[in-house]
């Protein structure tokens, strides 16, 4: 199976064979041709990476011949609509976006589910992470790495009283990326904490193996904390904690990432306090990589307050370091993510790394002032904070006392951190000592093994084990006969390979839309106001997703979401033929033999002129280049000048420029032109043409314009239109 | 526990240190917190990473499951459910999977008595 540019991936024909279907590959893979200059269109580039075969650029780019320069960091997008079968489809849309990290998250629970489960039963804010749905998604994966010319690293977590389970079953099925951290399963899943270190070593030991990127569990500190700054001294020992751990157990430094977040946002001066905490975990950490995660603790349900949030901690990274970029969607303050925000988040990412790149060449942080001071005092905290830890008998004992997650900024105390007790939480008692004839015949694992004097690997015992021989692991299909993916699949069945469709924001046919409404009211009543206009427009389950206050009393902004009830069959769609456009060697052999002159100019109180002067400027593969003389009037030009210009030339065309479109003036505008023209006998030897942002054919013509030519137009497309006009003239 | 912030009377043993000294003290001690978790997991073993040995001597999670329990209730967690399995196998002479498939359903748990 392969992947057509021009078609949706089959997920009916990817959920064949999967009991057969082998990884590609193994292990995690940072981007190619980072640490050097690269050229893209105009522009060298100094903090990138090879670009992609196939990739959507940033809506700006049609300035710059399209280009889409990549970052040099790897990018992370998270995806949680429960169904794999539809996360499938919007990872292949965010790897064209720059995506080559999925993160999926796991649905509610899984972590305290004490063993492998498996099938495909819907998640809740995440899928079940089982053997089934993480082959389906690595075999799709590993398509939309060939189409898109990078490969792409799958990620999800290996944490929980399942950890040294799930560990295997990644590392059998070609995952690249985990988080496992037994101080999140500790402070956060209140799982046991011997038994959250004791498998944690396993589960490492078996990453290791699978050259398996780790990430680690800190920043949740962040966003658990009554004060999200205040921890900074303790997210330092966390992941102090957990990387050096995880080196121990023998997962190489950079294979070992930490997961950190600027611990704040605005209205907070956050850049004063999260540039310090940065700085001092790139100084303590060199050994490691960052993961450099975006605040989520003061999102609201505000995506462009989000976005402002995002971008400033894009900047963090671009003034430090970031190894891993991780995005959170805009509309997470909102609800699980929908497709079109995981692009959002990851054109933000990328955006303003494309915009900061070589910042530092310019741009030096001054560590002697303020900024060295707070540097030094951050690191000395957290230093304090593993002193007592010993004092009063180490991590444990710690953990006991509440140590952590406390709101005081530390050494200052609170005395509302977690406490969790030795004995206490999920998976207690479950440790067994190893006797001293303890055995476990396979070729990866940690700790005391009595391997038999005969052989000479623990595996040999059993002729190698799945890690040494595929073939060895048994593939378990499904297991609830009616919670899976077919019985999903078959209810969408009037949507797939049909020319049936319906709106969706996370899965096939959800029947999801999402409507923008100002009302002059309060904020009360605006809400209750906002869920009517939704009714009334025919929408069900109606609900406010975001509302803004304006004034008190003037207005409120309101987001609503709801579901449409109908489906739009696209076979009955009147769709205007997309005009033919000829080859440039016809334009301008028909030109040279018979020239164009036209005139030209941006009509009304308008000012706008750089699309006009892309149609017309020879640079910018305007009508010039092939061979078309104009006459520019400028901008704000009054119709009735432009139509005596064409007059006096003796021009063969008229081109229109109408970007503002207030009260219809665009349209106005066109209609009189081609009245003006009529009056003075000329319309049918000139050709009229407008163009603007919110023009189109039909509404041109509609105008009385010969053609209309919208956003994205280029100059060829003008000049054919002139060509074939002409010869039916 | 409350506390007001002594930060100023506590760091004073830091305050002459170098920023490579404070690194080294910083990774030093962070060190030594981990060691005793290091050691708990060389000595010790548990159901999840029992069962994980047994998924990669070819056993499915359903199958892997009751015979972690079962290994439990025979009080041989301590031998390694991988090596109850292997051992019945030579015992009875069948291979390792049929030997972990048996136990998975019930079966030979009498054997495992005399194994150790």
């Amino acid at each position: 199976m392969s992947l057509d540019i021009n078609k949706k991936i089959d997920i009916n024909e990817l959920i064949q064979d999967l009991d057969k279907y082998e990884p590609k590959r193994r292990g995690w893979h940072w981007r190619e041709g980072r640490n050097e200059p690269r050229v893209v269109g105009d522009f060298e580039y100094h903090e990138s990476s090879e670009g992609l075969k196939n990739y959507v650029p940033l809506p700006g780019s049609r300035g710059f011949h399209y280009i889409d320069p990549q970052p040099d960091c790897v990018i992370t997008t998270e995806v949680a609509s429960g169904r794999f079968e539809d996360d499938i489809r919007r990872m292949r849309m965010a790897a064209w976006h720059g995506a080559d990290h999925i993160m999926v998250i796991r649905t509610a629970g899984q972590s305290h589910i004490d063993s492998l489960i498996e099938g495909t039963t819907q998640g809740i804010g995440g899928i079940a992470v089982t053997r089934k749905q993480v082959r389906a998604t690595r075999k799709a994966l590993d398509m939309i790495e060939e189409e898109v010319g990078r490969p792409i690293n799958f990620h999800s977590y290996i944490s929980g009283v399942a950890g040294p389970d799930i560990a295997v079953m990644f590392a059998e099925e070609g995952v690249n990326g985990a988080h496992q951290d037994p101080q999140y399963n500790v402070l956060y899943r209140n799982v046991n904490m011997i038994r959250s270190f004791v498998d944690a070593c396993e589960a490492k030991k078996i990453m290791a193996w699978a050259d398996m990127l780790q990430i680690d569990g800190a920043h949740n500190a962040n966003a658990t904390a009554m004060k999200a700054w205040k921890v900074r001294p303790e997210l330092m020992v966390q992941h102090a904690l957990n990387s050096i751990f995880s080196k121990k157990v023998g997962i190489k430094p950079e294979n070992i990432a930490l997961s950190t977040v600027p611990p704040t946002a605005p209205p907070a001066p956050c850049m004063r306090l999260d540039l310090p905490y940065a700085v001092a975990l790139r100084d303590f950490f060199s050994e490691y990589k960052m993961r450099a995660q975006q605040n989520t603790k003061y999102m609201e349900s505000d995506m462009r307050e989000a976005t402002v949030t995002h971008t400033l901690n894009l900047m963090i990274s671009r003034l430090t370091s970031a190894d891993i970029q991780s995005t959170i969607t805009p509309d997470e303050g909102r609800n699980v993510p929908w497709h079109y925000n995981n692009i959002a988040a990851i054109s933000t990412a990328k955006q303003a790394m494309n915009g900061m790149d070589g910042l530092r060449e310019m741009v030096k942080l001054d560590r002697d002032g303020v900024l060295g001071q707070e540097i030094r005092e951050l690191k000395e905290r957290a230093v304090l904070f593993m002193e007592e830890m010993l004092e009063v008998g180490g991590y444990f004992k710690a953990v006991e006392q509440g140590f952590f997650i406390d709101s005081g900024y530390y050494p200052e105390r609170n005395g509302d951190g977690i406490p969790r007790q030795i004995e206490g939480g999920i998976g207690a008692g479950m440790i067994f000592e190893r006797d001293a004839d303890y055995f476990a015949p396979v070729s990866v694992h940690y700790g005391d093994n009595n391997i038999p004097a005969e052989f000479k690997n623990a595996s040999d015992a059993i002729g190698g084990d799945t890690f040494e021989d595929r073939s060895k692991i048994i593939y378990i299909d499904e297991l609830d006969e009616f919670d899976n993916v077919e019985t999903r699949l078959k209810e969408v069945e009037k949507y797939t390979n049909t020319s049936m469709v319906k709106p969706e924001v996370e899965w096939k046919a959800d029947g999801v839309v999402a409507t923008t409404i100002f009302l002059p009211l309060d904020e009360r009543t605006a809400e209750f106001a906002a869920i009517k206009c939704g009714e009334k427009m025919g929408l069900e389950d109606v609900t406010v997703v975001h509302k803004q206050c304006l004034h008190p009393s003037e207005g409120t902004l309101v987001e609503i979401k709801g579901r449409v009830k109908f489906d739009i069959n696209i076979n009955d769609l009147i769709i205007p033929e997309k005009p033919e456009v000829l080859s440039e060697e016809e334009v301008r052999s028909d030109i040279k033999e018979n020239p164009i002159f036209v005139v030209a100019a941006t009509v009304g109180q308008d000012e706008h002129s750089v699309g006009l002067k892309e149609t017309l400027d020879i640079k910018h593969g305007g009508i010039e280049k092939y061979g078309v003389k104009y006459l520019y009037l400028g901008t704000s030009c009054p119709v009735e000048k432009l139509v005596d210009a064409a007059i006096e030339t003796n021009a063969s065309a008229i081109l229109a420029s109408t970007i503002i479109t207030h009260d219809d003036v665009h349209t106005k505008n066109m209609r009189k032109i081609h009245e003006l023209c009529v009056e003075k006998g000329i319309r049918d030897k000139v050709m009229i043409i407008c163009g603007g942002t919110q023009v189109s054919n039909e509404i041109a013509k509609e105008a009385g314009m010969d053609a209309g030519f919208g956003r994205g137009s280029k100059g060829i497309d003008v000049v054919s239109f002139m060509v074939k006009k002409r010869r039916e003239m | 526990m409350k506390r007001a912030d002594d930060y100023e009377v506590r760091r004073q043993h830091l305050v002459n240190m170098s920023e490579e000294e404070l690194k080294a003290r910083f990774w030093a001690l962070a060190e030594q917190i981990v060691e005793p978790m290091l050691e708990l997991g060389k000595k010790n073993t548990t159901p999840a990473i029992e069962r994980s040995i047994l998924l990669r001597m070819g056993f499915s999670s359903m199958e892997v499951k009751p015979i972690v329990e079962g290994v439990m209730a025979k009080g041989l967690m301590g031998k390694g459910a991988g090596n109850v399995v292997w051992r019945l196998s030579k015992k009875l002479g069948i291979t390792v999977r049929e030997a972990g498939v048996g136990l998975a359903e019930g079966k030979y748990w009498d054997e495992v008595e005399g194994l150790f």
